[in-house]
């Protein structure tokens, strides 16, 4: 790799899914590059898109069903009130660690420089509008847009 | 490891953070922080000493705390210390990097 010695200089972060240890997962990666130096930019499509709708995203929950790591047996995943315990009691821990909830989360991105997308197909899909989400997302973009923003010398793309 | 930093042999690591927070004065602050291209002003010195009296009270810092310190908001200590603000600001302070992934 003689590209920049391989150093980053802009991480691009694909968010697909809805679930909170996925939207965790993304909103930690940028903005720890953020912390690092490195430029960050999110684009958000498909369930991804609950972290930015201002009414859905207070509401996500952990997956208890189809997820072996949880421990929780699939049947007793899926009776009503499991998921949404396993959400809370994950959230009290979180809070331990000093992690933000998703909204404040946003907002610490947002200050942090971190740009925001949102998927024109996937909000064409749900009957999303623009005003329905998050403030700090600049604009609704097809997938060619983020491949133009994504133009540069050490950018690096991830898909979650 | 040590490094000359204005004009004093200093106690540093490999990543140039001071380990012996005696040794830091203002002097030195200024050379680290044109070392990082930043020109430290009042603002800027109310960031490091809210960053040192954290580091005394050994209170771990991360962006979210910086955010609700009411001393700065995030948004503006990314304008004051515009690369890696955390790492650059205690660098700077003469205290360890944070080991802080939020």
């Amino acid at each position: 790799m003689t590209e920049n010695k391989g150093e980053i200089k802009k991480m691009m972060i694909i968010l697909s899914k809805g679930t909170l240890e996925n939207v965790y997962a993304a909103f930690v990666l940028a903005n720890g590059a953020r912390m690092e130096g490195i430029e960050a930019e999110m684009f958000f499509t498909f369930f991804g898109l609950e972290s930015i709708h201002k009414k859905k995203l207070t509401h996500l929950h952990v997956a208890t069903v189809g997820n072996p790591a949880m421990h929780i047996p699939t049947l007793l995943g899926g009776l009503p009130g499991v998921e949404a315990l396993a959400t809370t009691m994950m959230k009290k821990e979180m809070e331990k660690i000093d992690m933000p909830d998703v909204a404040e989360f946003l907002d610490i991105l947002s200050a942090s420089g971190v740009r925001m997308w949102a998927c024109k197909l996937a909000m064409d899909m749900f009957h999303y509008k623009k005003e329905d989400l998050y403030e700090g997302v600049e604009d609704v973009i097809t997938v060619g847009d983020f491949y133009k923003q994504s133009a540069g010398e050490g950018t690096h793309m991830l898909f979650i | 490891m040590e490094k000359v930093i204005a004009g004093k042999t200093i106690a540093v690591n490999e990543e140039g953070y001071l380990t012996d927070f005696k040794q830091w004065d203002k002097a030195i602050a200024d050379e680290l922080a044109a070392e990082a291209e930043i020109s430290l002003s009042p603002r800027h010195w109310e960031v490091l000493n809210y960053l040192q009296t954290e580091f005394k009270n050994e209170v771990p810092l991360s962006i979210r705390k910086i955010g609700k310190s009411g001393v700065v908001d995030i948004k503006e200590f990314y304008q004051l210390f515009p690369k890696a603000p955390l790492k650059t600001a205690t660098k700077i302070a003469g205290i360890p990097k944070p080991a802080s992934c939020i």
